[in-house]
């Protein structure tokens, strides 16, 4: 039997967290795009832009990102196209995080005054330009610090992906664990590489939090 | 797309879909009970407990906060036997949640405590109550009270999450549709009941725990 180093565990699962860090950026980046639509039809004037986005967004959070793999995965495949698991992968990821930031970020829309839109309004603009040179602007300075702890749930969602066949942090600890016979070091180990990975952006989201509850408290 | 769908022949499972229905149910009831208890008493650590528990508590949240819910399912189910702690699928699976469900909920209710006014507390202690009687009769519910709808939506999303411990083999709904997908190969049949009915379960829930927090929170008495 080939004995394992720590070290040799260690290497594998590096390798394997380039893996989690690209789909956890694809899947932030995209649904990032798709959320900044979900969040015009949120907030849009017509109401069934407003009804629809709502019903996606409940959807989306309202059932597990397990089974919005499972459904990217097989439910692809009925229409002809054969689904490799990082395409339903990163499908499924997108529209999962698209509800959730378009969401946070209606939050942060919402939070800003209604005086802004009647100011900017007042000057005539238009929607879009209201939008671009004075609400979101302002919105985005909130909307920094929920944004980058939600990074922190793509990246713990990546690991549901593992379940799919996609070879990433968590499924290389299972491979690694079926080689070895070592799950306590192993999944210890990819248990600490995760952290590593999300602690950062827990506590840069809150430092960013306590920084901007500060900026306001002075004005 | 020549494919027809049928969700008739469903019927044939039913008592693996109610079964594993039951299952889910069942975990995110031990979940939530236990794991709000010790998110409570986790919360009271961190904001007037003992300072030499603080850390360890401290390090206990950001650990479960900042991993991934798998792999402390796996960490519990794979990994403890090695140290002599032999566990059954749904053992761990329920303690897999309640760790889990455990962490968030204290950093919840601690935001809640926190945003207790002084005078609470003052007002305690000039009833010569001792800090831990100000805590379980004067600013406890009122806190959780505070925090309430944020409480109910991690609730919610636990469960959900609940769905990946079908991966060590507990019988929870996800379990049930892998097992028909794996008999019928009608794999979205099966995934698009079953997602229909977490989403049908998520909204329960959110109605049940609303009804809770109305019953036991005081309300204003109408005038």
């Amino acid at each position: 039997m080939i004995e394992f180093t720590i070290w040799d565990i260690l290497r594998n699962l590096l390798l394997a967290t380039r893996w989690t860090l690209l789909l956890s950026l694809v899947s932030f980046v995209g649904g990032g795009v798709v959320g900044l639509v979900l969040l015009f039809l949120r907030i849009s004037r017509r109401r069934w832009a407003r009804a629809v986005a709502k019903y996606y967004i409940e959807l989306f959070q309202g059932t597990p990102l397990l089974m919005q793999l499972f459904i990217a995965f097989f439910g692809l495949g009925l229409f002809g196209i054969d689904v490799p698991a990082w395409l339903a992968a990163g499908v499924a990821l997108i529209l999962w995080s698209a509800a959730f930031l378009g969401e946070i970020w209606r939050g942060c829309v919402e939070a800003i005054a209604m005086g802004q839109w009647e100011a900017s309004a007042s000057l005539g603009m238009g929607r879009l330009q209201q939008m671009r040179y004075v609400i979101l602007p302002q919105a985005m300075r909130i909307a920094v610090p929920p944004t980058v702890g939600f990074s922190v749930q793509v990246i713990k969602g990546t690991a549901l992906t593992s379940i799919i066949g996609f070879v990433e942090l968590s499924k290389a600890g299972t491979v690694v664990t079926n080689a070895t016979f070592q799950p306590f070091t192993v999944y210890g180990l990819v248990a600490l590489i995760y952290f590593a990975l999300c602690w950062p952006l827990s506590k840069s989201s809150q430092i960013l939090e306590r920084k901007l509850n500060v900026a306001h408290r002075n004005h | 797309m020549n494919y027809h769908f049928e969700f008739g022949w469903l019927f044939e499972y039913y008592p693996q879909i109610v079964k594993g229905i039951a299952i889910t149910i069942q975990l995110i009831a031990v979940g939530a009970i236990a794991g709000i208890s010790l998110g409570i008493v986790c919360a009271w650590v961190r904001a007037l407990g003992p300072p030499w528990l603080k850390p360890v508590v401290a390090a206990y949240v950001e650990l479960i906060r900042n991993t991934p819910f798998l792999i402390q399912l796996f960490f519990i189910f794979f990994g403890l036997p090695s140290l002599g702690l032999q566990l059954s699928e749904l053992e761990a699976a329920n303690i897999a949640m309640v760790v889990n469900l455990g962490a968030y909920s204290s950093e919840i209710i601690r935001a809640g405590i926190q945003a207790t006014p002084r005078g609470q507390f003052e007002a305690g202690a000039s009833l010569a109550m001792t800090p831990f009687e100000t805590f379980r009769h004067v600013v406890l519910i009122p806190s959780l009270q505070r925090i309430w709808p944020a409480l109910s939506s991690q609730v919610v999303i636990v469960m959900l999450g609940s769905a990946v411990v079908s991966q060590i083999a507990a019988e929870d709904l996800t379990f049930a549709a892998n097992f028909i997908q794996s008999r019928t190969f009608r794999a979205f049949e099966a995934y698009f009941v079953s997602t229909a009915v977490y989403l049908l379960l998520a909204i329960l829930l959110r109605q049940v725990l609303g009804m809770v927090g109305w019953l036991i929170f005081p309300r204003r008495a109408a005038r």
